[in-house]
């Protein structure tokens, strides 16, 4: 009986062969011929894992040859065996491993992102500013920063001055909770609105990414956050229109150069410069008197002439007048059960 | 000579069998007993874990640049502290629904959440520290807030007035600026020098949340 050195016993080739050459098993191989024709990223990926799995393969090489040695020598066939079983259920580990920790590699991974959120505060800060003025040069296409670490910034703000709007007008929600409520909004508002504005694009044939439209839709709610910290806290609703007016109308007017600035034609452009127009303007309202206080009513009912003046403010939107009775009723029930 | 001249060929026969036992005793096992704490008694488990969750507590309090807090990190302390202030917060029953009081899922959900979301930023803006490391200090510099909602709370038994407001305000704007101060020490060090207020702002508006969720509970009359 020959020592254990020899391992090509077997008349179809043990395993030892292959990993001994570190030429590439067959598992290796039948890797190759997935179809991972693509983005580079994936073959940067592959090439990296297999470059991992050559060193692991080398290193057991050296391992399992001296394994080899000294229990082929000892204990023979039965030796031989039992390495056999245990070298099968090693590939099996191993390739189990490797497609896992490729699948992980791919999807998992949020090295993907990172790059949108290589930024410098002092960009976040200037990118905040611009958003609220508008380009002038619209035959040019304008460049459109794509980074999420500022609209995804704006959005949690939004989310917590949405809270506070909500928490002191008295706001109840039956089916749910307010911080379910305020995410919702805010994130479906910004994912949704920017998909159905990157769709029209794609129609109306506009150069702009999802990302920028992300990015661009982002940074205009850095208007909307403004008016709504200022207005949830001082109410008159003359200076909410004003507001809404001025800050809302110069974030949209930056939006819709920048959109104007990448489409051609005039129906695409009016399209869908209108649709995006509309959709920010009127989320503005919504979000005002959604949730806001009606301090007026509470006022007027309970404390009479004792009121300055400066806190009537009239009423001339007729469709609240239902609302304001309605609050006022539940308020003046509240007021009254807590005392 | 000679009588030696037949030893060198010896071979062992095949149908001899050889047989035995050729594993080797593995000797840390014995060293093993000493650091597996499944035999001790469980008070000293308990104990050696809230000793360590207490020496935490000390380092938030007075945050200086030290490593314990993300050496050993542990996710007991945050628990306790979430669900103290949870249940705290919540205090009233399913009934009252005008004031809009958090429910206890609510601040659980937003402290977690919260607390994700801020890991998952530091780590995509090339922060070192690692996702288990970010939880337990944030979480960790939640007791300041803790100790303003126990002090509000016993303010708020004296009554709710202007006074109490103020007073409250100064608790919970002190207590909160404690905790985005002491997280910062812990987390900003892991960032690259000039990108740390991009780290502090989204800890800061978490802690702002809690803070303001705090300062704007009133308990049910």
């Amino acid at each position: 009986y020959s020592s254990g050195t020899n391992t090509n016993t077997e008349p179809w080739g043990s395993f030892d062969d292959n990993i001994i050459q570190g030429s590439g098993s067959a598992v290796i191989d039948m890797e190759n011929m997935d179809d991972t024709s693509g983005s580079s990223f994936e073959d940067m990926g592959e090439m990296h894992q297999r470059m991992k799995e050559e060193e692991e393969v080398t290193a057991e090489a050296a391992a399992t040859e001296e394994d080899n040695g000294e229990y082929g020598e000892f204990l023979g066939m039965k030796g031989l065996k039992g390495q056999l079983g245990r070298q099968v259920a090693d590939e099996v580990w191993q390739a189990g491993k490797r497609q896992a920790s490729k699948a992980f590699n791919l999807y998992a991974n949020i090295d993907i992102l990172r790059p949108y959120f290589d930024v410098e505060p002092n960009q976040v800060r200037n990118r905040l500013v611009e958003s609220l003025i508008p380009v002038r040069m619209i035959n040019f296409p304008q460049k459109v920063a794509g980074e999420l670490y500022g609209p995804m910034m704006l959005v949690f703000t939004m989310v917590a001055i949405l809270l506070h709007g909500m928490k002191t007008s008295g706001t109840v929600i039956r089916e749910g909770t307010l911080m379910g409520t305020a995410i919702g909004t805010c994130f479906g508002y910004w994912l949704g609105v920017s998909s159905f504005i990157y769709f029209l694009a794609y129609l109306c044939n506009a150069q702009i990414t999802m990302l920028q439209m992300l990015s661009l839709l982002g940074y205009g709610l850095f208007g909307h956050c403004m008016v709504l910290f200022i207005t949830y806290n001082v109410h008159f609703h003359s200076l909410f229109y004003i507001l809404w007016l001025v800050i809302g109308g110069l974030s949209t007017l930056r939006m819709v150069a920048v959109l104007i600035s990448r489409t051609v034609g005039q129906t695409p452009r009016l399209i869908l410069c209108g649709t995006l127009a509309a959709l920010h303007m009127l989320f503005l309202l919504y979000l005002h008197f959604a949730y806001h206080k009606m301090v007026e009513g509470i006022l007027d009912t309970l404390e009479g002439p004792n009121i300055p003046p400066i806190q009537r403010v009239a009423r001339d939107v007729p469709v609240v007048a239902n609302a304001v009775v309605n609050a006022t009723i539940k308020s003046i029930a509240a007021v009254v059960q807590s005392q | 000579m000679s009588q030696f001249a037949g030893l060198s060929d010896i071979s062992i026969s095949e149908d001899i069998l050889v047989e035995g036992d050729i594993s080797v005793p593995v000797g840390s096992h014995n060293a093993d007993n000493d650091f597996s704490t499944l035999d001790e008694p469980v008070k000293d488990t308990i104990l050696r874990d809230l000793r360590a969750v207490g020496q935490k507590f000390v380092h938030v309090m007075y945050p200086k640049k030290s490593s314990a807090l993300l050496r050993d990190w542990d996710l007991w302390g945050p628990l306790i502290l979430c669900v103290t202030l949870a249940l705290m917060l919540q205090g009233g029953s399913v009934d009252s629904e005008e004031e809009g009081r958090p429910q206890f899922a609510e601040v659980f959900v937003i402290i977690w959440f919260g607390s994700v979301i801020i890991t998952l930023n530091s780590k995509l803006l090339g922060g070192t520290i690692s996702f288990f490391q970010s939880l337990c200090v944030l979480g960790y510099c939640i007791l300041p807030l803790t100790v303003a909602m126990i002090v509000c709370r016993i303010v708020l038994v004296g009554g709710s007035g202007l006074v109490s407001f103020v007073v409250r305000l100064i608790v919970v704007t002190a207590s909160f600026s404690w905790s985005t101060f002491a997280s910062t020490a812990f987390l900003a060090d892991s960032q690259p020098p000039n990108r740390k207020a991009l780290v502090v702002y989204p800890v800061f508006l978490f802690y702002f949340v809690i803070g303001w969720m705090i300062l704007t509970f009133s308990p049910s009359q």
